[in-house]
This record gives C-alpha cells, sequence and structure tokens, in this order.
C-alpha cells in the first residue's frame, strides 16, 4: 500500500466532487461554505502531499521461499 | 594378406571418430528444404533436408530446438548450422543442428508473422481484453535489465512526472535465449505476489535479434495472463513486437511508457489551481447574490425607517377608527330617527290625545271606565277625565238609549 498516493487519489476524487456539486448551484450558500472550506484544505494537502513526495524505487530479489525481497536500487549519481 | 577383422561397432565408431575430428564437419551450415518433418513428444525434432540432387537426415535436439525463432514446416527452405556425425546404430552419419535459421532475407520477419497470426487467431490482441490502466498508480513495477539506460530513464521520468509512485524493479535479461523466460517468469511474479498495480515491460533500442526477446510467445502469454496491467515498451518508435500487441498499452520507448503510466504533477497543479479558483468563483458569485438580496430586502420601508412604517399604519388606523365611528353615529341617527316617528305614532293614539280633541272619559270610583249606564247608581259618584284636568261628579239622571 502507497498511503500518500491513495490519499492523494481520494483527496483528487473528494475535491472534483465538491467543485461538481458548487457548480451544480443548488446547493445553499451556508453548504457552499462547507463545502469551499473542505475543498482548499484538500487543495492545500494535495500541493503538499506533490511537494513532499520523493520517488521510492526498490529492486526485487527473491527469497530461498520464493517470496519477493525488496532491496534498495540507486539509479542517481 | 593379413587382415584386421572389425566388428560393426568397431567401424562405425572408427568413422565417427575420423568424423568427429574434421574440422569441417564439426562445424557446418548447410542449405535445403525440409522435409519428412517431425516433432517428437520428447522435444526433439527430425527431418531430411535436400536439394534437387541429395538428401541429408537432421536432428535437433530439444535444448537447441528452444531457441528457434519459428516452427519448421516441410518445404521450408532453410539453412542448417551444425555437425555432422554418425548415428551408430543405424550406421548412417546425420546432421545435429545447433541452429536452424530461414533461408535468405525474412527470416525473422517470417517467424513474426507466423507468431502474429497465431497469437491474433488466439485472441491474445482482442481491444475487449485490454484492461484500463489506473489514474493514480501507486506501484509501477519494471520489467527490464537493471543495466541498461531503459531503466534509468523511465525512472528519470517518473521521479519528474509523479514522484507519489513507488517503483519495483524486477531485473531480467532482455535479449539472448534466457531473456524471454525470465521476462514472462518475472510477470507472473509480480501478479502472484501482487508486487504492482501497472507494469512496464520493455528494453531499449537495439537490432532486430536484440528486441526478439519481446516477439517470444511465451511472453506473450504472460502478458496476456497479466492480471496487472502491461505497458509494453520495446526499443524505439518504429520497433514493433508482438509484446506490443498483447499489452494493455503500446508505448513507443521505455521513457515513453513512464510519461503513459502517471500523471504529470504539473498538469495537477495545474489541475488543483483550477479547482480552487472554481470554488471561489462559485462561492463568490453565492456572495454576492446573497447581497443583493440583502440589500433588497435592507430597501424594504419596514427597514429603512420603522418608526415612519409604524406613523403611517397608525395613521391609517385612526382613518379605519374614525370611519367605524360616523358609520356607528349614522346607524345610530338613522335608528333615533325611527324611534320618534314611532313614538308620535303611538302618542296620536293615545287617549289622552283623544280627550283633548274634546272627548273625555269617565269612571267609577274604583277606577272603571264606564261603558254602559248601568254600571252607575244614581247618586254615585264618579270621576271625569278630560284633557286638562278632572272632575267629580253626581249622577243625577240615567237615561238607557233606545228604552
Amino acid at each position: 500500500m502507497n498511503q500518500s498516493n491513495n490519499t492523494f487519489e481520494q483527496s483528487m476524487a473528494r475535491l472534483e466532487q465538491i467543485v461538481r456539486a458548487m457548480e451544480r448551484g443548488d446547493v445553499a450558500l451556508e453548504e457552499s461554505l462547507k463545502l469551499f472550506q473542505e475543498g482548499t484544505e484538500l487543495v492545500r494537502s494535495c500541493q503538499k502531499l506533490l511537494d513532499e513526495a520523493q520517488l521510492q524505487v526498490k529492486k526485487i530479489m527473491t527469497a530461498p521461499d520464493g517470496s519477493p525481497v525488496e532491496e534498495d536500487f540507486q539509479d542517481e549519481p | 594378406m593379413a587382415q584386421t577383422i572389425l566388428s560393426i561397432t568397431q567401424l562405425n565408431e572408427y568413422i565417427r571418430g575420423r568424423m568427429d575430428a574434421d574440422p569441417v564437419l564439426t562445424q557446418v551450415a548447410v542449405r535445403g528444404e525440409i522435409s519428412n518433418y517431425k516433432l517428437y513428444p520428447s522435444g526433439h525434432h527430425y527431418f531430411t533436408l535436400k536439394d534437387e540432387g541429395s538428401a541429408l537426415k537432421c536432428v535437433l535436439f530439444k535444448g537447441n530446438a528452444l531457441r528457434l525463432r519459428f516452427r519448421p514446416e516441410n518445404g521450408m527452405k532453410i539453412i542448417a548450422m551444425g555437425r555432422v556425425s554418425v548415428f551408430p546404430r543405424d550406421g548412417a552419419y546425420q546432421l545435429y543442428c545447433t541452429a536452424l535459421a530461414l533461408d535468405g532475407v525474412g527470416d525473422l520477419y517470417a517467424a513474426f508473422e507466423q507468431l502474429k497470426k497465431k497469437l491474433a487467431a488466439q485472441g491474445l490482441f482482442d481491444p475487449a481484453h485490454k484492461k484500463p490502466l489506473p489514474k493514480f498508480p501507486g506501484t509501477i513495477g519494471i520489467i527490464t535489465s537493471s543495466a541498461g539506460a531503459a531503466v534509468h530513464d523511465m525512472l528519470r521520468i517518473l521521479r519528474k512526472r509523479y514522484p507519489l509512485s513507488r517503483v519495483r524493479l524486477l531485473p531480467v535479461r532482455v535479449q539472448g535465449a534466457e531473456a524471454p523466460g525470465e521476462i514472462a517468469a518475472a510477470i507472473a511474479y509480480a501478479n502472484r505476489y501482487h508486487l504492482a498495480d501497472l507494469l512496464i515491460v520493455g528494453r531499449g533500442g537495439g537490432s532486430i535479434e536484440d528486441l526478439w526477446a519481446f516477439n517470444d510467445e511465451r511472453v506473450a502469454y504472460a502478458i496476456y495472463e497479466s492480471q496487472i496491467p502491461v505497458i509494453s515498451a520495446v526499443g524505439h518508435e518504429p520497433d514493433v513486437t508482438i509484446s506490443d500487441f498483447v499489452a494493455d498499452l503500446r508505448a513507443a520507448t521505455p521513457s515513453n511508457a513512464a510519461e503513459l503510466a502517471v500523471p504529470d504533477q504539473d498538469a495537477l497543479r495545474q489541475n488543483l489551481d483550477a479547482m480552487s479558483s472554481a470554488m471561489a468563483t462559485v462561492l463568490g458569485r453565492q456572495l454576492k447574490s446573497a447581497r443583493q438580496h440583502l440589500d433588497v430586502l435592507a430597501q424594504s420601508p419596514a427597514l429603512r425607517s420603522p418608526t415612519g412604517y409604524l406613523e403611517q399604519r397608525e395613521k391609517s388606523l385612526e382613518l379605519l377608527k374614525n370611519r367605524l365611528v360616523s358609520a356607528q353615529n349614522a346607524s345610530i341617527t338613522r335608528k333615533n330617527q325611527r324611534y320618534i316617528a314611532a313614538v308620535s305614532k303611538l302618542d296620536a293614539m293615545s287617549p289622552l290625545k283623544v280627550l283633548t280633541r274634546g272627548y273625555s272619559m269617565a269612571q267609577t270610583e274604583r277606577g272603571e271606565v264606564l261603558r254602559s249606564v248601568r254600571q252607575v247608581e244614581l247618586g254615585e259618584r264618579i270621576h271625569i277625565a278630560l284633557g286638562d284636568g278632572k272632575l267629580s261628579a253626581t249622577v243625577m239622571e240615567k237615561k238607557e238609549e233606545g228604552k
């Protein structure tokens, strides 16, 4: 499981939902304010996830029992 | 003549020894057409190579047959490489093939077309079988050589575009006889242990022979059977392999595969900004219209001047009150007039009024009104009421009318 990727994916999906709901225009002002607040927080957290992300690279090797083992893989000089 | 008599076995072994020592026969390439082709369950191939005048028995053992890039068929013109030796049991010599190649140009092309046709018929390229790629792949499995430039190109692009992903590299050989088996096994392994959400299978550019592993049916079947979506990324743009046809998506190059595999964070950030401003726009519009509504309400008299409004209401209340009072007075006057009329009517009929007109009323001393002479005796006192007073009198005479 890649938690930050999952969070990002779910946040993006929720954001799209919020924008669609707000743009449909049938949301009361009070609800709109709440959605705006939630959406703005999601945008900020998504940007933060991207800012802080660092591609993790592992090499898969096989243990004696056949199961996979992760090893570090250096590709950058 | 003293002759040595040999057994057949000895003779055949002698001939074999001679042949096996011959530099020409131990490494020969011979051109011919295949006939009597037989594939045994053991995996060994037996056939005869012939030209217009001669024939040569050939065998291709299983170990070498694994490297075949095409399926031999009768009538095929080929070049067979190997050594000529004796099969002592039959006393026959034959060509022990190490490799077969289709004669002339198009050897690999023919094999490619052959396999493509076969796999297409089996439905391996069916678009309906192709799986959609995840929009945000959490883990990307890369099946390629850990040494080549391809893996570094891919990692550079993935790092730049979408560093939220994780990469798992499954190192394999990407050329040579072992490559197809390793690639196919890596795909199956990634599936068995759910190592990734998306697989990129490929290698950098090279000669058509270098890329040949990706035209192997084992690789094709492994891609087809993969539950994890596969992007095929072999060689340069014009190179097309069987893997490209079977994969869920074909990338022109490994770098292109990395681009297709993940979203671009620049685009994502733009999208986030766009959603941000879309939300702000909607909310701004909503606030503006709410403010306008508020303004309209504020313009209403009730809110603009509450006392004025009350005064106005008071005035109209006053007006209503006056109307009520005058209506009531009118009604009273009407009733008064009717009362006076009724009273005067009543007055006209009063006995007192009759008396003023010259009539009088006589009463006994007991107060009975006299209507008959018989009501009184002579000498009895009576009272007579006139319009302006009363008289007392004594009855002096009685006379009955009509008597």
